[in-house]
């Protein structure tokens, strides 16, 4: 709202009952914030309702007026939530009232918070606008947290679940470096109820992974999706024919092949046997410089790694010496 | 080469470019820069930040109206800010930040955001650290401990899990901030533990990392909170200690040498501190991490927390209140996980503002949160390899020698003397 045209409180024939409540800041308090008087104003008259539990809807319209002035004030929000109940509000109405406050506000703990809230109420029917809710959101930042927590709970809680795996490959099509956008995925065919769990989508999971790994090695999101879809089950991790081979293909490719190693290295300390073919693509990209082959080829990769992975040099020089000599 | 340059650059790749470009660019330039140059680029402007966080506690601006459910806060960023420079407030400001902090003491237990606010237990954390940095008598004992743990009982939910305020979220962060204050309290006991263990364990996600909530992305921010919230209460076996290094190493940008939030997201100044946070208190455990890598998948290890029990297997009885205490007695082991000259390096040439304040990254106003973090993120590489009651050796700190800020408490983030101090009061109660 604009100051300019806003009508101060104490002019308001409507409040000219309610004594406005000043902050109790004590004489000289320290981190004062220099308030403009509207904003002052506002939180006095707050406290005075809210001091008075006077759940009515003026207050209501008042808390609506705080919270545009700081959408961050939690104790605002609670008593709306108590005003809300009170007054029996069509909840349909609040969703819209957040609507227009909500993208301008877009990583406020307090307005995701309440809208969850409203939506838990609302039930059911609250799902499909939730779910375009957030992808209006995700459009606008794809990485919101917020929004994928919200989107998360709508799905588990309202459901929802019918495109999410399509959202998902849209949202991998356009980005596929965007990280939330696998994680949602790893949530999708983790808990959908309409999807067989993990063990069931692992397959074409893998085959999904795979490809996207061969189109950007350098991206380490799909690598520890691949991983993830072995979570738990550490004998297929080591066995399954399709992870050796992506590693194989990214090394003896010889460019950005940090994560390939690296996840070598994972699975060689989870166990696993690699083929004569991939210790020679490992021992391609040594260099002169480094020192002899190594007969343990989990030492040839930390040695490589040190060297094209310096920032992490301390990292493989640990792992290293962690290996069983 | 060619096919990839052709290739349209995603929105990820545009923005990871461009900080790249930025920081490179301030590299390059301190690389060019004739010695002196260099030596006060280096350098960490203390009476600059100084001015800026003493400003701050004196004064804020009208746009600070935004964090007004926050001032405790702002009063913890600062003053722990002014601690880790070596500094202390006045005694008129420390008189005036206790009467302050006292009035957003809730009567029934539990600090809110200001003066009447409803408590929080994020804010509690913040008056509860601002108090212990401040460290006099007047100011630790202003804090009602018998009603805060009846505020922490109330904000406790059957799942484990915490919620911020009466009706607030429920998340990492809560359960963090609720262990952390009763831990420094000496309030810590069974009834607030009880499956806090299983809530943050849920949170762990398939990348290793911990997020906010079940299901949730991993984030550095939930990590710090879930990994130091899993050490005060003597269950970090639980978690999958070996793929939470694996993932919290590749969170250090090999370019910007900062860290970053999330896997593919922006370098970030506070990072230095919740990742760096993680990986010094990684560090402490690495002797454990071994144990757990010779057992893979080994999910609930009964392998002892060395020192501190005798087995999470056995029913032998834990005092959490000596985890604070026993913890920072670990000699950590002799290298970082991390680069940490090369993050020291991110902090003062690209977080660092000569005129006072740091910032999350070039192009991006300084502020005191990030001021607080990016400092506290200084210390612990300072520090990562030396314990924190000797001094580190002079090639640890990058700069002169002069940069060195106050060591910390890796697991409650206040200046370490102040928190052996305030253990050391609440222990006698």
């Amino acid at each position: 709202m604009d100051s300019d045209d806003r009508i101060p409180l104490s002019e308001r024939p409507e409040w000219s009952d309610v004594t406005p409540l000043p902050q109790d800041d004590g004489p000289n308090p320290i981190v004062a914030i220099a308030y403009k008087e509207d904003f002052a104003e506002v939180m006095n008259y707050f406290r005075a309702v809210y001091r008075a539990d006077e759940r009515s809807p003026r207050s209501l319209d008042l808390t609506a007026e705080a919270i545009a002035m700081n959408p961050g004030n939690y104790t605002v929000w609670h008593f709306r939530r108590l005003i809300l109940e009170a007054l029996n509000v069509n909840l349909h109405d609040e969703l819209n009232f957040l609507d227009d406050i909500a993208e301008s506000n877009t990583k406020n703990y307090q307005i995701w918070h309440h809208r969850r809230w409203v939506a838990q109420k609302l039930g059911t029917d609250a799902s499909r606008k939730e779910i375009e809710f957030t992808k209006n959101i995700l459009s606008l930042d794809s990485k919101n947290y917020h929004a994928w927590s919200h989107r998360q709970w709508v799905l588990q809680a309202l459901g929802g679940w019918e495109d999410e795996l399509d959202y998902c490959h849209e949202l991998l099509e356009e980005d596929v470096f965007n990280n939330s956008a696998w994680n949602q995925r790893y949530f999708v065919i983790t808990r959908s109820p309409l999807l067989g769990g993990l063990k069931a989508m692992r397959e074409s999971e893998v085959s999904y992974t795979v490809e996207a790994i061969l189109a950007h090695p350098e991206n380490e999101s799909s690598w520890r999706y691949l991983r993830g879809l072995y979570s738990g089950d550490t004998h297929s991790w080591i066995t399954a024919p399709q992870v050796s081979s992506v590693c194989l293909k990214v090394l003896s490719g010889k460019r950005n092949f940090v994560f390939a190693l690296s996840t070598l290295m994972n699975l060689l300390c989870h166990g696993f046997q690699p083929s004569q073919e991939l210790r020679d693509a490992v021992d391609a990209l040594r260099t002169p410089d480094d020192s002899p082959t190594d007969p343990d080829l989990a030492n040839t990769v930390c040695l490589i790694l040190e060297r094209v992975d310096p920032i992490r040099v301390n990292y493989w020089l640990w792992k290293k010496s962690k290996l069983p000599q | 080469m060619e096919a990839q340059v052709s290739k349209k650059l995603t929105l990820t790749q545009q923005c990871q470019r461009m900080v790249e470009y930025e920081v490179a660019r301030i590299y390059d330039f301190f690389l060019r820069a004739p010695r002196s140059a260099q030596e006060f680029m280096l350098e960490l402007q203390r009476e600059s930040h100084i001015e800026y966080l003493t400003n701050g506690l004196n004064h804020l601006g009208p746009s600070f109206r935004v964090l007004d459910a926050n001032r405790p806060w702002i009063c913890y960023w600062i003053l722990h800010s002014i601690a880790l420079l070596g500094d202390s407030v006045d005694a008129e400001l420390e008189t005036r930040a206790i009467d302050f902090l006292n009035r957003c003491q809730d009567p029934d237990g539990g600090y809110g955001g200001g003066p009447g606010q409803l408590p929080h237990l994020a804010t509690t954390y913040a008056a509860v650290n601002s108090l212990v940095t401040l460290g006099s008598h007047i100011a630790l004992s202003s804090i009602n401990r018998h009603k805060l743990y009846t505020f922490l009982l109330k904000t406790k939910q059957p799942s484990g899990g915490f919620r911020m305020h009466d009706q607030g979220e429920i998340d990492v962060r809560a359960c963090y901030t609720a262990i952390s204050v009763a831990s420094i309290l000496n309030i810590l006991d069974d009834e607030l533990v009880q499956n806090v263990g299983n809530y943050i364990l849920s949170c762990q996600t398939f990348e290793g990392g911990i997020a906010g909530e079940p299901g949730s992305e991993a984030h550095g921010g939930y990590t710090f909170c879930g990994l130091a919230t899993m050490i005060l209460i003597n269950e970090v076996h639980r978690l999958d200690l070996r793929s939470l290094v694996e993932w919290v190493v590749f969170r250090q940008a090999g370019l910007e040498c900062g860290f970053q939030g999330r896997t593919n997201k922006l370098v970030d100044g506070c990072y230095s501190f919740w990742q760096g946070g993680v990986c010094s208190l990684l560090q402490r455990l690495s002797l454990d991490i071994d144990e757990q890598s010779v057992q893979p998948d080994a999910q609930e290890v009964g392998s002892s927390f060395d020192g501190l029990s005798t087995g999470a297997g056995t029913s032998q009885k834990v005092n959490f209140n000596d985890i604070g205490y026993e913890f920072i007695k670990k000699r950590p082991s002799s290298q970082p996980l991390f680069n940490s000259l090369a993050l020291q390096q991110y902090i003062l040439l690209c977080a660092q503002v000569p005129e006072g304040g740091l910032r999350d990254k070039p192009g991006k106003p300084k502020d005191y949160y990030h001021t607080c973090y990016c400092l506290s993120g200084l210390s612990l590489c300072q520090y990562s390899m030396s314990m924190e009651d000797s001094p580190p050796v002079p090639r640890a700190v990058t700069g002169p020698y002069s940069n060195l800020l106050e060591p910390i408490h890796p697991l409650y983030n206040v200046v370490f003397e102040r928190s052996i101090e305030a253990l050391d009061f609440f222990r006698g109660k």
